[in-house]
């Protein structure tokens, strides 16, 4: 039995780029474009790229004002929601009851409503949770009528700015309705390659329209899922389902950032998301595993799956990598993976078993490219 | 120049058999970030496993097409594997191989069968 593949309002302006489209959670999306993963990732490095990411699951929750859906959202997330100013952006993940991961996400607070973009493998469920959670105080509206691009690089600002140049004093994070070519967007400065950018959600009517325009710009290039993959690696951010799942702990993920003083122990608003009990206490108690950047000390790339040992020989494998691949902008291979809490510090050796050898990676800090957000 | 299904191209020169992958193979691999080569004097079958590629996509091989011996590696590749890329029928061969007996190689494709076996 195979289901169609589902199509994005960018897909024959794909075909028409030359793009080499492959199945994504359920779309047929570009994977590359005719520049090649390698240069679309340097592209987007040093001036700017157009990505496609409209199989992303766009929600707007609404109740009687923002403040309730907030409350009611926090339910669902170690996040704090409620303390989020109007026209700013957070991330965040769905947990379940044993504090693992379901889901990361963005949500931004836009005046009368909360705004929330899931990954698109997860979308269904996501919005099934929220919708149980949530409803009827809540409703959960799906966009299905709008297309979201991501415009990213050091570039990203000169190119939106010809469209409109209220977008240039926007901050990391920030959110704001703007219009692009009369088009009226939801803008959010931020994105997932480490550079400065920006993600439009877009009427689908009007997306390939704004497509086109920045891509009329000289330092623009579309850039495909491929490069999107090496560019978010590069920031050392998680990719759900590979570096971050229902198992695994967000504390384990080296993701604590995420979560406010406020929702931990002794907060003002302790707990009250699933998974608190585990997640509270693995943030006091520490964890027994947990995710580094690793660098191989080789030239050969190590990819997602391959084991990891203490030792050059013999031994049980603690932990694995969970992405890998070849760092464009590092110039060789980088990873990140799960090894034993003792092992998580900067210089550790571990050993990566592929094709029957062993070859040693060394613990890195997390990004290996340093970002460019524009704070 | 003869061809294998495997997509790599045999070029006989001085008696011996000089082999690389071919345009269409190094545009379906993308961007080679690896070449991991042979040992020089290794003797291969048929089907061996004697090269990894690794391109920013995946990790691949290249199977050794004959029985022979690697007499030579393009070393030039461990360290600009974007070779493969630029120049895959030229520069960028992989390995030289003596063979035994050279006819072995009228089994091989022609450029027009490799032509229509890629469509």
């Amino acid at each position: 039995m195979t289901e169609a593949l589902k199509r994005t309002p960018l897909y024959e302006m794909h075909l028409e780029l030359g793009a080499k489209m492959v199945p994504f959670a359920g779309y047929d999306m570009p994977v590359q474009y005719p520049l090649g993963v390698l240069k679309e990732h340097q592209h987007t490095r040093a001036k700017a790229g157009l990505f496609d990411v409209s199989h992303m699951g766009q929600v707007v929750l609404r109740g009687a004002d923002y403040e309730s859906v907030a409350r009611a959202f926090e339910t669902l997330v170690p996040v704090n929601a409620l303390g989020l100013n109007e026209g700013r952006q957070r991330y965040g993940f769905f947990t379940n009851e044993t504090g693992g991961i379901e889901d990361d996400l963005m949500f931004a607070n836009r005046g009368d409503h909360l705004f929330v973009v899931v990954n698109a493998a997860c979308k269904e469920a996501d919005i099934a949770r929220m919708t149980s959670a949530l409803a009827p105080d809540i409703t959960v509206e799906v966009i299905e009528d709008r297309a979201l691009l991501a415009l990213q690089g050091p570039g990203a600002e000169a190119a939106l700015s010809r469209l409109n140049p209220a977008v240039a004093d926007m901050a990391f994070m920030d959110v704001a309705t703007v219009d692009l070519g009369g088009a009226c967007c939801w803008v959010s400065r931020s994105g997932y390659t480490g550079e400065d950018g920006f993600e439009i959600s877009v009427p689908s009517a009007g997306a390939e329209d704004l497509a086109r325009s920045l891509l009329a710009i000289e330092e623009v290039e579309p850039i495909g899922l491929g490069a999107r993959d090496s560019l978010r690696l590069e920031a050392g951010l998680c990719l759900y389902g590979h570096d971050i799942d229902a198992e695994t702990s967000p504390v384990e993920a080296g993701l604590t950032w995420a979560i406010q003083k406020l929702r931990r122990a002794g907060g003002s608003r302790e707990g009250g998301f699933p998974g608190a009990d585990r997640i509270i206490s693995d943030l006091a108690e520490g964890v027994a595993r947990k995710r580094v950047g690793l660098k191989p000390e080789g030239r050969a790339p190590m990819r997602e799956g391959v084991p990891l040992f203490a030792e050059e020989d013999g031994g049980e494998a603690i932990g694995q990598i969970t992405s890998g691949g070849f760092g464009p902008t590092v110039g060789g291979p980088i990873a990140m993976g799960y090894v034993p809490a003792a092992l998580a510090t900067e210089g550790a050796i571990v050993y990566g078993e592929q094709r029957g050898k062993r070859a040693p990676l060394r613990v890195v800090k997390l990004p290996f490219v340093p970002a460019g957000f524009k704070r | 120049m003869k061809y294998t299904e495997e997509h790599e191209w045999l070029r006989v020169e001085d008696d011996v058999v000089v082999v690389g992958i071919t345009t269409h193979a190094a545009e379906q691999l993308g961007d080679v970030v690896f070449v991991e080569l042979p040992e020089e004097g290794t003797e291969v079958a048929r089907d061996d496993e004697v090269v990894v590629i690794e391109s920013v996509k995946a990790a691949s091989d290249i199977l050794a097409p004959l029985d022979g011996e690697i007499t030579e590696v393009n070393a030039v590749l461990s360290d600009e594997p974007s070779k493969v890329n630029d120049d895959p029928e030229g520069e960028a061969w992989f390995f030289k191989m003596k063979v035994e007996d050279l006819s072995v190689m009228d089994d091989l494709m022609d450029e027009a069968a490799y032509k229509n076996f890629i469509g």
